[in-house]
């Protein structure tokens, strides 16, 4: 069985939007998307339950975002394909649903997975937009997924309560992260994720046209950053037993009992 | 311009989201807002979106329609965006509507702005605003081109019943192959009692700092008397101390209460994002370092077992006094 994993590099610790291009400033430490983290163990999961196959991942992201891919290569994945093109920079979910689904029209794989959402821009949406493209069945929220038949059985968590969902393959899932413990890279792991295959690719190797990438293929713009609304005055106390009536007060105060 | 907003629904109701976004879609101006239900039996549900604010309500009422799966449902939509010349298409955040939104957004190569908390005409622009970097930043955000598609952060707006009715129209339902790949096989649902979490005024939530599933009886008991809905972490629903539905959170439910009282929780990243638009919080937890207390308008540095019993005891006799 041949598995995508769509991964992210994100920003480590604290992030920033750049005020002049507002966009993401992603000249810091890079890190794999946490969430990608349980998409790349249920990846390895799956080939190990089959016993045969490829764990295969692919990125939209600059030059460095290598070393994301390196993390998730040496958690076991087999290689790695970078989309890495300036004229992709400030791609929105329109253009950039579209360079990946054009890369992976390029590796048939027959499960494609994505992580649940990307922990910097908080986008939760990207993997039904490029399952749109495919033309390939979508679950998203997979909170279990088992293999049988040519057919994936996933369950999934909803606001109510449990699904069931099938799909044949090929097909688009995104996991939850109550899917798993992603697996720490074992030192022999690291070692060797540095010989094995990393391509990368630039948009015109992917046939994506100049006008459907970047800024000219995005339908959404940013027009200014805001502080957020301040909180009015908090306060905080030690509780010296009184604890509950000031509460209390403080609610009774508000109207709120 | 032209609105449609998605309605969704569980069981025999329009879910009080889509009923939001609705209300909001009515203050934009500029023409008549439409809505649009997609489900199996659903015909009557479109009478009453009438009373909500929609001057006009399609309808795909198709067996094939069912489960509440996202694909089909781009079909029918796509297609009516097509035929009417709808500009701005407008969904409240769901499961379900993550997944219609985004894959729409593919179908029409339209422009998706997602997870907003507002949407405002600006110089004649419409402008979104989209909390960022863990609502650090508030981001003005646009669209280059028609259609529009929004996703809006959940318990973003009020429905507001105005008492109208809506014409109805039907739609033409015709799926692609690949939509009807994906199959609904089971659906558990847990009925939970008491008000839903999404719709309580109160919520008082538990966390890990309660030290155990059965001490969440002193935050039941302390809702109760409140008469709101219980919530819980992810960290205890991990761990199975309680249910999944009323999980608050990043990847739970987004709620928005006039009062949260948050017992024994640090305030992680994963559950502020779901918490912090709620009127007032109050948060118990014996550490004085803990996050939640840069969010909460009273944080108590004290032990939730001492604490919020006696509480509740003051609620309980306010009441019968």
């Amino acid at each position: 069985m041949k598995i995508a994993v769509c991964v992210k590099q994100v920003p480590e610790g604290d992030s920033r939007i750049d005020p002049g291009t507002k966009r993401l400033d992603r000249g810091g430490e890079g890190a794999l998307n946490a969430f990608d983290a349980n998409a790349v163990e249920e990846a390895l999961r799956l080939k190990d339950s089959t016993g045969e196959g490829e764990v295969v991942l692919l990125s939209l992201g600059p030059a460095k975002a290598q070393d994301a891919l390196r993390k998730a290569l040496a958690m076991g994945a087999d290689r790695a394909v970078l989309i890495s093109d300036d004229a992709a920079a400030g791609s929105d979910l329109v253009a950039t649903s579209y360079a990946l689904a054009k890369a992976l029209e390029r590796e048939s794989a027959d499960v494609i997975l994505f992580g649940q959402q990307a922990g910097d821009s908080d986008g939760a949406v990207l993997w039904a937009a490029v399952a749109d493209r495919l033309r390939l069945p979508v679950v998203s929220q997979a909170a279990e997924i088992t293999h049988a038949g040519g057919k994936l059985t996933v369950k999934r968590q909803t606001e109510f309560g449990y699904d069931v969902i099938e799909a044949p393959l090929p097909a688009v899932v995104a996991v939850s992260d109550a899917i798993n413990e992603p697996r720490y890279p074992s030192l022999k792991g690291i070692m060797g994720a540095k010989s094995k295959p990393q391509e990368t690719v630039t948009l015109s190797d992917l046939r994506v046209e100049a006008d459907r990438a970047g800024e000219q293929g995005s339908r959404t713009e940013v027009y200014a950053l805001n502080d957020p609304p301040a909180r009015a005055d908090s306060k905080k106390i030690d509780d010296d037993g009184n604890a509950a009536q000031v509460i209390f007060d403080f609610l009774a105060e508000k109207r709120l009992v | 311009m032209s609105t449609l907003v998605f309605l969704e629904h569980h069981g025999d109701e329009l879910l009080k989201g889509s009923l939001g976004v609705l209300a909001k879609a009515a203050t934009l101006g500029g023409g008549d807002v439409a809505g649009v239900v997609v489900g199996s039996g659903v015909r009557t549900l479109a009478d009453g979106a009438g009373k909500f604010g929609a001057a006009k309500v399609y309808v795909a009422d198709d067996a094939q329609l069912e489960a509440p799966l996202p694909q089909p449902r781009v079909d029918v939509i796509a297609r009516l965006v097509r035929d009417t010349g709808i500009d701005t298409i407008l969904f409240g955040n769901s499961v379900l509507t993550a997944d219609v939104a985004a894959g729409l957004a593919a179908r029409l190569d339209a422009g998706i702005n997602w997870d907003l908390v507002d949407l405002v005409q600006e110089d004649g622009k419409l402008v979104g605003k989209r909390p960022a970097l863990q609502d650090s930043v508030y981001v003005d955000v646009g669209w280059t081109s028609e259609p529009r598609i929004a996703l809006f952060r959940s318990g973003s707006f009020d429905p507001n019943e105005t008492g109208g009715s809506a014409e109805v129209e039907d739609v033409a339902v015709e799926l692609e192959d690949f939509s009807s790949a994906a199959r609904m096989v089971d659906q558990a649902h847990e009925e939970s009692e008491g008000p839903s979490i999404e719709d309580a005024p109160v919520i008082v939530a538990g966390g890990r700092g309660l030290g155990g599933p059965e001490n969440f009886t002193l935050v039941e008991e302390l809702a109760k008397a409140l008469g709101g809905a219980v919530g819980a972490t992810r960290a205890v629903v991990d761990a199975g101390w309680y249910p999944y539905a009323t999980q608050v959170g990043q990847t739970g439910k987004t709620v928005a209460p006039k009062l949260y009282i948050a017992c024994g929780i640090s305030g992680a990243i994963q559950h502020k994002v779901g918490m912090q638009s709620s009127g007032v919080i109050v948060a118990i937890n014996k550490d004085t370092n803990a996050p939640i207390f840069e969010f909460s308008d009273l944080g108590v540095v004290g032990d939730v077992h001492e604490v919020v019993p006696k509480l509740t005891e003051l609620v309980k006799q306010r009441k019968s006094s």
